[in-house]
């Protein structure tokens, strides 16, 4: 598992790669803050799976059903409420949750409505974060987290570790897990086994609920 | 379609009509009321396949008609009111679709309605015109597709009152429905529409040739209408639309210090009115006016679009920014009941400055919605 996870799915963010590789042929997904609709895309073509998509920006929820993907344009923090208990198999939210002013509370609520959660995240423990941190005495800025501390929407600072203990405090299980290095604009990437919260880029795990 | 001429050629059209409820197998209205016979006036354009399984019913809004698209004649100078969306190559495409639209039970153009002859007295009906609700419309348009031997329509389009007989449909016929589009519409009018709907009411009914409805020998309420129509093309614009189609600019050199009207708006207004008169009938006004306030899809706090048949079925619900008659939140409580449901629903809201008007003007985002999403419906359910 080197390079790229799956040479079809080369046209994807890397972390869609390998969330689309943790997907079973037929589930129900959710994919929070769709884009373009890539991934579900992707899913509906190659998995048989029957999608929604929640996006923000209007081009963008537009050009998905243009494209014959469901999908609702509006702000998924208030959209997720009126979906029934275990209406999905899995709720994707991807590269978003360290943008998330309530991170407990929609947790909780994604864990209602999806059976599984997927989460991938930028992470703050990253070396390169820490050494400019350690160095300048700033702010880090890295292809992962480009932005100045005045504008950047990435208001929850998270390293994996610190994430794995937010979900042992919080009762929440972990059933699959990988730590993920990127480049090339995170369109490629490679698996990191060692030492991941200084390593990794992305981590992205599989959650549900205890109990 | 011949462009090789550099001229598209008319696609033409013809006006049907479908008779039905012939006493004494009267339809028994929501009110109680037996109404029979029962004519809709309706067009078609494309070709039902052998399946009968592409057929997309478009319902007209308050003022429509059946003629949706394409030309009644060679010669003529109008086409439908929704051409810029209905036909070959367009994004509801008759190249590919059966498309069918009918005038409204209570409509004044073809269909039975007010200004109908009643046959028990041979003279229009007038306020005889038993009252109407959007239920019993889509009723009556029922008997029209169960006469074209549809068992499953591909889908429904209609915006605002015709979006309200979309939702109807899914809510009585759930079975039928194999795809929806409700655009620029609601549940249930506010108050607000309501208030504008009892002054354009109000505004007929002050009217002294209006005579309590009986006015088919005479003039008829014709300011009246043109006040209740000018009332209406307020609440169909925006702040920012007017502002930018009129602003307070003069439809003349000078003042006139005079009541004459100076502003663009008021000439503007003033127009419609009168265009109004020409084509309308104040009694089916009044009808389908009160049938739209009438109109609610919740019953002690739930909606009845919930409903197991139609999960899995898709839907495209559309608004507009600047539409406030029916504004957006309206659309998200459809998008939210229907997801109770487990319906397979996308929502957009549009970006437009044209207010409610805008789901008629040409729109390239709301085009390609409507074809990529009747693309993908018989895509997955016509072959």
């Amino acid at each position: 598992m080197n390079a790229v996870y799956n040479p079809e799915l080369g046209s994807m963010r890397f972390d869609l790669q390998v969330i689309a590789s943790w997907i079973e042929p037929g589930s129900r997904v959710l994919d929070l803050g769709c884009g373009a609709g890539d991934l579900l895309d992707y899913l509906k073509q190659n998995r048989q799976v029957s999608g929604t998509g929640i996006e923000l920006s209007e081009e963008k929820a537009a050009r998905c059903i243009e494209r014959g993907l469901t999908v609702l344009q509006g702000d998924f923090r208030r959209e997720v409420r009126d979906y029934p208990e275990a209406r999905f198999d899995v709720v994707v939210l991807s590269q978003t949750l360290q943008q998330i002013t309530d991170p407990k509370e929609l947790l909780t609520d994604l864990l209602w409505i999806g059976k599984r959660v997927i989460v991938s995240f930028p992470n703050f423990g990253h070396w390169s974060a820490r050494l400019q941190f350690l160095l300048t005495g700033m702010a880090p800025i890295t292809d992962q987290l480009p932005y100045e501390w005045y504008n950047t929407p990435n208001i929850r600072v998270i390293s994996i570790k610190d994430f794995k203990r937010f979900l042992r405090l919080f009762g929440v299980r972990i059933v699959r897990e990988v730590a993920i290095n990127t480049h090339h604009h995170d369109y490629k990437g490679n698996i990191v086994r060692t030492l991941k919260n200084l390593r990794a880029t992305y981590g992205i795990m599989m959650l549900e609920r205890v109990g | 379609m011949n462009s090789a001429e550099g001229q598209a050629a008319h696609v033409l059209v013809e006006r049907k009509f479908h008779t039905f409820a012939d006493p004494p197998g009267e339809m028994v209205l929501d009110c109680g009321a037996r109404l029979g016979p029962i004519t809709l006036a309706y067009e078609t354009l494309g070709r039902l396949n052998a399946e009968r399984s592409n057929a997309i019913l478009i319902l007209h809004a308050f003022s429509g008609d059946s003629h949706v698209a394409g030309y009644l004649r060679e010669d003529d100078g109008q086409p439908g009111w929704w051409d810029n969306m209905v036909g070959p190559g367009k994004p509801v495409d008759t190249d590919r679709y059966f498309v069918i639209c009918s005038n409204i039970l209570g409509g004044c153009s073809g269909s039975t309605g007010p200004s109908s002859v009643n046959p028990a007295t041979g003279k229009p009906y007038g306020l005889a015109f038993p009252m109407v609700t959007i239920k019993d419309m889509v009723r009556a348009q029922k008997h029209l597709i169960d006469h074209l031997g549809i068992t499953k329509l591909m889908s429904l389009v209609g915006g605002s009152v015709g979006g309200m007989q979309v939702l109807r449909w899914c809510a009585d016929y759930p079975a039928m429905v194999g795809s929806a589009i409700p655009l620029a519409t609601t549940t249930r009018h506010s108050a607000q529409a309501i208030a504008f709907n009892e002054v354009a009411r109000q505004a007929i009914m002050a009217d002294p040739e209006w005579n309590n409805g009986d006015y088919y020998d005479g003039p008829g309420p014709a300011h009246g209408l043109a006040v209740a129509r000018m009332i209406g093309h307020v609440t169909y614009l925006s702040d920012s639309a007017m502002r930018e189609k009129f602003g307070r600019r003069l439809h003349r050199s000078n003042l006139s210090f005079d009541f004459t009207g100076d502003f663009q708006v008021e000439s503007y207004l003033h127009h419609q009115g009168k265009k109004f008169v020409n084509r309308f009938d104040a009694n089916s006004l009044l009808y389908i006016t009160k049938a739209a306030d009438y109109f609610d899809l919740e019953r002690d706090g739930a909606s009845l679009l919930v409903n197991e048949t139609l999960a899995g079925v898709p839907f495209l619900v559309a608004s507009f920014t600047s539409d406030w008659l029916y504004p957006t939140y309206q659309s998200r409580n459809i998008v939210s009941a229907l997801k109770k449901n487990g319906s397979d629903v996308s929502f957009c809201e549009i970006e437009a400055q044209w207010g409610h008007d805008a789901f008629l003007m040409p729109n390239m985002r709301l085009d390609g919605l409507i074809s990529g999403f009747l693309d993908r419906v018989y895509h997955e359910r016509c072959l």
